[in-house]
């Protein structure tokens, strides 16, 4: 009786059309997140095919364009092998966390104006915190698959991820300085009323190291070690198969994905277009807010592509030293040049 | 229906704590104790906080969390599990922890403020809580806050000489 | 409204959860897990009692802590992992070379 009183308090119409209006957006983004994760595959394999003079997936319907839909049942269908020596519970909510923590960063980003799952205060220090969470599902798939190849993979990781996740955050604060802000969607409109119209000229310092972390970030080559094929197998995930070994594999795109929309919310303007780009080419200002967005994460998402497939891989050290001695030093410089132009201007 | 959302955060934070010190995995504890941060991040929001709340994932859970996680894994963990866990004087231990428990429970019955500063709610959310944080901390604590950046330049320095193996020459 | 002395109580509990932790665990590690809950237990506590008394203070203060805590977790672990690598243990009954 008391909890059904809770429940249907006065004004319960309002409050469940509120929380109704949440879930459906929340299940709209992740539908087209997955859909968009699907395709990304069948997009990386066609660009890198593309750019070693290959056809890339031509068999599964025409161009190979349900590439993607044979793979994901032929993961669904396979068997879900667990070795005996795994510390099972730990191994189970490893891929969980990983996708998880990429998922409900995605909650924050601004896809259209005013059109965010939540539009919090603290935004970008919210997609830090889930970005730092993501090393948990790798560094315990790691160390709860019991195997050597899968540990090394962990331990790389770990150590990886939190020292690109310094380069990572550093490199926003320049972003957070310029627009006074910390959601994303004040940052976005703190652009369009900028004189460039996207802060990735006046932050170019801080957009350079926000790239270069943000693949290292996701453990997207040329910093893939945590799981380097050629010398640890598969790294990490080696001992994941069927379906949990596809998560995995969703996490990483998501990651990607969810890069690619901070690039785009931080540093390339969101869904606006500068102003002297509509001054010149009036019809612009008639393409919905969205297209925009979309157009730049999928160009976030083809240099990562692109990188791929034309840099070979860095030996650990290197990249732990560029990290370290190169990154880090150029966010604080950004930080540095950044304020001292906040204070002059 | 604040206060359920307490209860069940205050629960949460109890238990996970519990399952922290009686782990016999240390693995284990570290994830209790991952759980634990995001229920105590959840109360930091009730408490109008978010600030707080997202430095209290990312840097206690992403950050210090991992380190121990880290430092777990070089360990040799299958002779942790076998052995006994507690020390021989754990009795003392728990009767200690009790009475300090009890003590602590009896003088906050009751216990209320006055509220007296001038950082009301309102002003807080006009401000948003993470101007309002700034504000306070570089003008009323500038001096501990650079004195606090001098301890982690220490804690680093300190840790890399402790960690570093001995170079032989 | 939850009343601010819930609040305390929940701090007490966990304070006094890390202090059990503290004193009867043989491994380091878990001793400084429960040092880490030994200082939630009073950022809650300052957290509340800050947003009662209207007073960024406490607030302050917490992030100091959280500060703190991260100097003593990178300190605390490399002296784990310099006695490990010296006496290939991290329980602390065994390290008894200055006993008399």
């Amino acid at each position: 009786m008391s909890i059904l009183e809770a429940i249907f308090q006065p004004g319960w119409v309002d409050t469940a059309l509120k929380v109704g209006i949440i879930v459906v957006k929340i299940l709209v983004l992740i539908a087209v997140v997955m859909f968009h994760v699907a395709y990304a595959t069948y997009f990386e394999r066609k660009v890198i095919g593309r750019m070693q003079v290959r056809m890339g997936p031509m068999e599964v319907g025409p161009h190979g364009l349900l590439q993607p839909i044979a793979d994901m049942l032929k993961l669904f269908f396979k068997e879900d092998i667990i070795p005996e020596k795994a510390d099972k519970p730990i191994f189970y909510i490893a891929p969980i966390i990983s996708l998880a923590s990429a998922m409900s960063a995605l909650a924050v980003i601004p896809f259209y104006k005013d059109f965010m799952v939540a539009n919090i205060n603290i935004g970008l220090l919210f997609v830090l915190a889930m970005s730092s969470l993501a090393s948990y599902g790798i560094v315990l798939s790691g160390w709860a698959s019991n195997s050597k190849y899968a540990f090394l993979g962990g331990l790389r990781s770990s150590a990886q991820v939190i020292s690109y996740e310094i380069a990572l955050g550093l490199s926003l604060v320049g972003v957070m300085m310029m627009s006074g802000s910390l959601n994303l969607n004040e940052i976005v409109k703190a652009q369009a009323a900028y004189p460039t119209g996207f802060y990735a000229i006046p932050q170019i310092l801080g957009f350079f190291v926000f790239v270069v972390a943000a693949i290292a970030e996701t453990n997207r080559a040329p910093f893939d070690l945590p799981e380097a094929e050629s010398e640890l197998v598969a790294g990490y995930f080696v001992e994941y198969s069927g379906m949990r070994f596809a998560l995995f594999y969703a996490a990483e795109y998501i990651g990607m994905i969810l890069m690619g929309c901070i690039a785009s919310a931080c540093y390339l303007g969101g869904w606006t277009v500068p102003w002297y780009l509509i001054k010149i080419l009036p019809f612009l200002k008639y393409v919905p807010g969205i297209v925009w967005f979309v157009g730049k994460v999928y160009f976030i998402v083809f240099c990562y592509y692109w990188i791929r497939a034309t840099l070979p891989r860095y030996r650990y050290d290197q990249l732990m030293s560029i990290g370290w001695k190169l990154l880090i030093p150029l966010a604080l410089l950004n930080i540095l040049i950044t304020g001292i132009l906040k204070v002059i201007f | 229906m604040v206060e359920a959302f307490f209860i069940y955060f205050a629960l949460m934070v109890v238990f996970c704590s519990v399952m922290v010190v009686s782990r016999k995995n240390p693995v284990h504890s570290v994830l209790w104790m991952l759980v634990m941060f995001f229920h105590v991040a959840g109360l930091y929001l009730m408490l109008n906080a978010e600030f707080l709340a997202a430095t209290q994932i990312i840097v206690y859970a992403g950050a210090i969390l991992v380190l121990f996680l880290f430092v777990i894994m070089l360990l040799n963990l299958k002779e942790e599990i076998a052995t006994e866990h507690s020390v021989g004087g754990w009795p003392g231990g728990l009767a200690l922890a009790v009475s300090f428990l009890l003590f602590a429970l009896l003088a906050f019955t009751g216990f209320t403020v006055k509220a007296s500063g001038k950082w009301s709610i309102q002003e807080v959310s006009r401000l948003t809580h993470t101007k309002a944080l700034g504000k306070v901390l570089y003008t009323e604590y500038l001096f501990p806050f650079e004195v606090a950046s001098v301890i982690l330049l220490v804690a680093i320095v300190g840790a890399v000489v402790l960690a570093k193996k001995k170079l032989k020459s | 409204m939850v009343p601010l002395n819930w609040y305390m109580w929940l701090g007490a509990v966990v304070f006094s959860v890390g202090m059990f932790g503290f004193l009867t665990r043989r491994n380091v590690i878990i001793m400084f897990l429960s040092i880490e809950l030994m200082l939630n237990g009073v950022n809650i506590s300052l957290v509340a009692l800050s947003h009662y008394m209207q007073d960024l203070r406490g607030q302050v203060l917490t992030l100091f802590i959280i500060a703190v805590a991260a100097a003593e977790a990178a300190i605390g672990l490399a002296i784990v992992i310099a006695m490990f690598r010296n006496r290939q243990t991290v329980h602390v009954d065994e390290i008894k070379e200055m006993k008399g």
